[in-house]
């Protein structure tokens, strides 16, 4: 590979010719274009090319004469490409600036701050604007629900039932277990410096089956359902699957949205149970092992300390969630934009939102709950 | 420009009516000003260059998008100012085949034709399951009804979308890009399917499509859209236009570029 080499003759006349020597690679170093016009004077007004001993070129070569070109039209230079070689000039020709498509115009200008202002605040109030009427469409098509007016297919909801309810109970064992365990030795850590390890059971009883036992259902359940209703959802409107059932006179809402809610409202509940039992085994897996508890001393302290008030705060936490996870991925879903991106960014976006919603939601239960002195 | 409309469905009936239609994705002005008529029985094309609006056109024509402004009718009937069970039964006379198909992914392609009918008819599930296999085997589809659009090719996916589109004998007929993603001769057996469509059932046609071989085959009636005036420019029988047009971009578009060369 030879060296590249640029020479400048400034010998003739108004003439600035510039000799193209050797290889102009990518891999070769290149001059700077902006070097060349430097050193001629303010006479030479027109620029021509020797390229005799040009070996090899490549991109390297046509970027150069690109920057080039563009010094030489700011400073009124006209350029006499016949010394290129032809292959060199088609290409230069279809970059030129005269060939590109004009009118582009994307994210040019940086808007003055109260518009950006203005901007996302109308941003914000047309989101929340399509949270609520989609809220007011689910509330009519449940309407028609009960009314037996809804079109959906059973099958669906069937389908939906089975993968949050059945399928979703490895994950709900695994977790409950564990966090009746953490908070079973969280508990013992403190209550066995008074001798009182027997209290194991009620904190852990009621933690559970109050709180812990639905927001953890809830969690696992808006990271393992909701993503996967915004997913399919979103799927849906980039295949324009949604735009063929509105041709076809079905609400997506009534068709898409409403089987996948029902299913977690009925499913959540049964699930929360199912995770204040696991929960409740994990504390007594610790309380009979570790602390030195009687099974049936466990059994009887966990009895006494909860009632149906407990268990049904619980279940209606539940049911909250239920609705919430499954508000979140339907709507991230049918909000979602007609790319492979913008799914993941819902998938996301529904977890995030069920999440945030879930903790608030348990917030005002717990508050409102503590009021009433329930 | 609108006469030569006027002049192309001229003894016919009207089947659509776009009046000063303005097409917008919020306030951002796509395409403003469309006005012409679809006739009864007419293969009418949508046509113009990548991304100026004929998909969204498409949208506006089959209800899914409200018109910024102006009025589109069927039969002097405006579907926007309708009532819902109005629109339900305009609804009722359209079959669309999207780009990619759009087959719903969790039924089987007979569950997918099946759908419409069950909606919109009381037919008894025998003779439901008879007419999916018949129009499905139009399209030459016989024998797939328990396959899954996964299971299938990007063409036949395309063609059980069409099965789809014909279940209810629909009279409006809207193709969305037909021949991408078609094989030369696969899109020419659909052309033929939609030249036989119209002629034996008398459906009114319209497509979407930049395909010049399949608007000269099929086309005897368009429209052409021209993004950089963001109205329409051209409006017509096709092969009149080639002939007739003064517009430079309108020749330059039905010639592949060539007529403005030799211009």
């Amino acid at each position: 590979m030879t060296p590249s080499e640029l020479k400048i003759d400034t010998s003739s006349e108004g003439v600035l010719l510039v000799s193209l020597a050797g290889d102009w690679t990518l891999q070769s170093a290149i001059p700077a274009a902006e070097g060349v016009l430097k050193g001629a004077s303010a006479q030479k007004r027109r620029l021509a090319f020797e390229t005799g001993k040009l070996a090899q070129w490549d991109s390297g070569l046509l970027i150069f004469l690109a920057n080039l070109f563009a010094s030489c039209r700011r400073d009124g230079v006209t350029v006499d490409q016949s010394g290129l070689p032809d292959g060199v000039r088609k290409l230069m020709a279809l970059a030129s600036p005269e060939n590109q498509r004009s009118g582009v115009s994307h994210g040019s200008a940086r808007q003055p701050f109260l518009a950006r202002v203005a901007d996302k605040t109308f941003a914000v109030l047309g989101g929340v604007r399509e949270v609520l009427a989609f809220l007011g469409e689910v509330t009519v098509a449940f309407g028609r629900m009960l009314r037996g007016k809804a079109d959906f297919r059973r099958l669906d909801l069937e389908l939906t039932i089975q993968e949050t309810g059945a399928q979703a109970l490895g994950i709900v064992t695994l977790i409950s277990l564990l966090v009746g365990v953490i908070l079973a030795f969280v508990a013992a850590i403190q209550l066995k410096l008074f001798g009182a390890q027997i209290y194991v059971a009620d904190v852990v009883g009621i933690g559970i089956v109050r709180v812990m036992g639905a927001v953890m259902t809830g969690v696992i359940m808006s990271g393992r359902t909701g993503a996967a209703f915004a997913a399919q959802l979103g799927t849906m409107q980039v295949n324009e699957e949604i735009d063929a059932l509105q041709t076809l006179g079905f609400s997506p809402v009534e068709f898409l949205v409403l089987p996948r809610m029902l299913a977690l409202m009925l499913m959540m509940p049964l699930l929360c149970i199912y995770s204040d039992l696991m929960g409740v085994l994990g504390g007594m897996i610790v309380g009979v092992g570790l602390l030195d508890l009687g099974f049936l001393e466990y059994v009887n302290e966990t009895r006494k300390a909860l009632n149906l008030t407990h268990f049904l705060v619980g279940l209606f936490h539940c049911f909250v969630f239920g609705i919430l996870v499954a508000v979140a991925g339907c709507l991230r879903g049918i909000q979602c934009d007609r790319s492979a991106s913008a799914v993941g960014y819902a998938a996301t976006s529904a977890v995030v939102t069920a999440i945030v919603c879930i903790v608030v939601a348990t917030a005002i239960i717990t508050l409102s709950c503590q009021v009433l002195g329930i | 420009m609108s006469e030569s409309a006027d002049r192309s469905s001229r003894g016919k009936e009207a089947v659509i009516e776009v009046r000063g239609l303005e097409m917008s994705y919020g306030s951002f002005v796509l395409m403003r000003d469309l006005t012409f008529t679809i006739g009864r029985g007419d293969i009418f094309i949508i046509m113009g260059g990548s991304g100026c609006g004929k998909s969204t056109l498409l949208k506006h024509l089959v209800g899914l998008k409200r018109p910024a402004k102006g009025e589109i009718l069927y039969d002097r009937v405006s579907y926007w100012d309708a009532e819902p069970e109005e629109q339900d039964s305009l609804k009722r006379r359209f079959g669309i085949l999207f780009q990619s198909g759009a087959l719903w992914s969790s039924m089987t392609l007979a569950e997918n034709v099946a759908m419409p009918i069950e909606q919109y008819t009381s037919l008894p599930p025998g003779q439901i399951r008879e007419l999916v296999s018949y129009k499905l085997s139009l399209v030459g589809l016989g024998g797939f009804e328990d396959f899954y659009p996964s299971e299938i090719s990007g063409g036949m996916k395309k063609r059980a979308g069409l099965a789809r589109a014909m279940a209810l004998d629909p009279d409006l007929l809207f193709f969305d890009e037909p021949s991408a993603g078609l094989d030369p001769i696969s899109a020419r057996l659909l052309d033929d399917l939609i030249i036989e469509l119209s002629e034996s059932l008398g459906t009114t046609v319209v497509v979407v499509t930049h395909e010049l071989a399949s608007i000269f085959a099929i086309g005897n009636n368009s429209v052409f859209l021209d993004p950089d005036v963001k109205t329409m420019i051209a409006s017509g029988d096709p092969k009149r236009l080639l002939k007739e047009s003064q517009d430079p971009k309108v020749i330059n578009f039905l010639t592949r570029g060539e007529g403005a060369r030799q211009k």
